[in-house]
């Protein structure tokens, strides 16, 4: 099968002042497909994740050395429009944050914002958002009441709804489903891999079962440098280097 | 500090080479019954099987209760894999030692004369379930290798066993029966060599990854 490469990071260096807290990551994402980033904490892979849509730009004091490619343009090339970057280059993060707004308001907010004006327009698409995300069942029947009156899993697919409104092409997730039950979180594993039929999945997760059912190649990081990349079957079946074998079993440190 | 995972897995390490020996023990007993011509024991072999089978599935819910609730990956995870499938050839060794009391049984209440001394081929037998487990235990992949190359040995025994026994069909046609029973203890042996050699096949895709069965 031919590889599309959707994003990648060449050399990849970040420093958080004088910190050196990434060294030298090169990961090529495949379009499409789920990748894993796990790790111990502290390993820089949120670090790393926040890279691909700068959202590392709001700490001060922080410098990136090296490249990183959306599409084949540099995401750090400094004409280029951070908030269109962050449009195609959505993220999740690891507590659900929904706006204290309306089921409604959550979705259509990043419509209006990125300039859709057309009321049925923004209607249509706040629809198909929460069917996406599988929570239009539980909310159609709600869509101006709260958001934070949902539950944490609910309230987590609605920021992933919020997050596909915009339409990105690659979503990032930052431990997803740290925060919720074993039923949330299954069907937020369900959600991605429904998404990554069209969406190209970076996730980042503490939990290696979950990083073994969803991804299709999974990176390990440590001490912030990369220590393997590999299909994910092939990582925790039968890793290649030692260091990997002993953080996934449980023989480290 | 070995984790809590570990020590469980060194638990079924020990059970399973505990098992292992028990199976040794049963079918060297088997073959030494016909040499020595003891009823009893190999009636005692045929009526204690189901403690082999009773620690079969001992052996096998314990792993399935780790695999559940460590959900193991890599070395632990075909580890677990391996014991469980040696835990079933383990049986199913037992069982042929049970089946050679068996037949043992059959030909002497005929009073037949006839015998055939498989001592050297159980010897053989013996020897790679025990390599096989240490490879196991002791994670040598050559161990497991060479274990491989001797089930070739087993075969060509059983074979002599069986030209040794067209001839004596010739010779006594009117054993038939017996000798037929006879030589069906040389396919049980040759059977048990084949469940060693699984048994080093599960260690070296243990140790390897490589799943190198029917290759």
């Amino acid at each position: 099968m031919e590889r599309h490469i959707k994003m990648y990071t060449e050399n990849l260096d970040f420093f958080y002042g004088n910190s050196q807290a990434l060294h030298d990551i090169s990961i090529d994402f495949d379009e499409n497909r789920v990748t894993a980033l796990i790790g111990p904490s502290g390993c820089g892979k949120s670090t790393y994740l926040r890279c691909l849509n700068r959202m590392n730009d709001l700490i001060p004091n922080i410098k990136v050395k090296g490249r990183a490619m959306l599409d084949k343009k540099d995401i750090y090339d400094p004409s280029l429009d951070v908030v269109t970057l962050r449009r195609r280059v959505g993220m999740v993060f690891q507590k659900p944050n929904p706006f204290p707004k309306s089921i409604f308001e959550n979705i259509a907010y990043g419509l209006k914002v990125n300039g859709v004006k057309d009321k049925a327009e923004i209607t249509r698409i706040v629809e198909k958002s929460l069917k996406q995300a599988a929570i239009w069942d539980e909310v159609k029947d709600r869509l101006n009441e709260s958001a934070l009156g949902l539950s944490g899993g609910q309230q987590q697919r609605l920021c992933i709804a919020r997050a596909l409104a915009v339409a990105p092409e690659v979503l990032l997730m930052d431990e997803p489903a740290s925060a919720l039950d074993p039923i949330a979180t299954q069907k937020i594993e369900e959600l991605i891999a429904e998404l990554s039929s069209r969406l190209t999945i970076i996730i980042v997760t503490h939990n290696m079962q979950q990083a073994a059912r969803v991804s299709d190649r999974t990176a390990f990081f440590y001490l912030g440098k990369l220590i393997e990349l590999n299909d994910t079957d092939t990582l925790f079946t039968k890793p290649e280097l030692k260091q990997t074998e002993d953080y996934i079993t449980g023989r480290f440190g | 500090m070995a984790t809590h995972l570990q020590k469980q897995i060194e638990k079924i390490k020990k059970e399973i080479l505990s098992l292992g020996a028990m199976v040794e023990d049963r079918f060297q007993k088997a073959i030494y019954a016909i040499k020595v011509e003891d009823l009893e024991l190999a009636q005692k072999i045929i009526d204690t099987d189901f403690q082999i089978d009773e620690r079969e599935i001992e052996v096998e819910e314990e792993c399935l209760k780790i695999l559940a609730l460590y959900q193991p990956v890599a070395m632990d995870l075909r580890f677990l894999v391996a014991v469980v499938k040696i835990n079933n050839d383990l049986e199913r060794i037992a069982d042929y030692a049970a089946n050679i009391a068996q037949r043992f049984k059959t030909s002497s209440q005929n009073k037949a004369k006839f015998k055939y001394d498989y001592t050297a081929m159980a010897d053989q037998a013996a020897k790679m379930l025990r390599m096989s487990l240490d490879a196991l235990v002791h994670l040598n992949v050559d161990m497991a290798y060479e274990v491989r190359d001797m089930d070739k040995d087993v075969n060509l025994m059983r074979n002599e066993a069986y030209d040794s026994m067209k001839r004596d069909i010739r010779n006594q046609p009117e054993m038939v029966g017996d000798i037929i029973n006879m030589y069906l203890i040389s396919r049980h042996l040759e059977r048990i060599g084949d469940h060693t050699t699984n048994i080093s096949e599960e260690v070296i895709y243990l140790i390897e990854g490589e799943i190198i069965r029917h290759s």
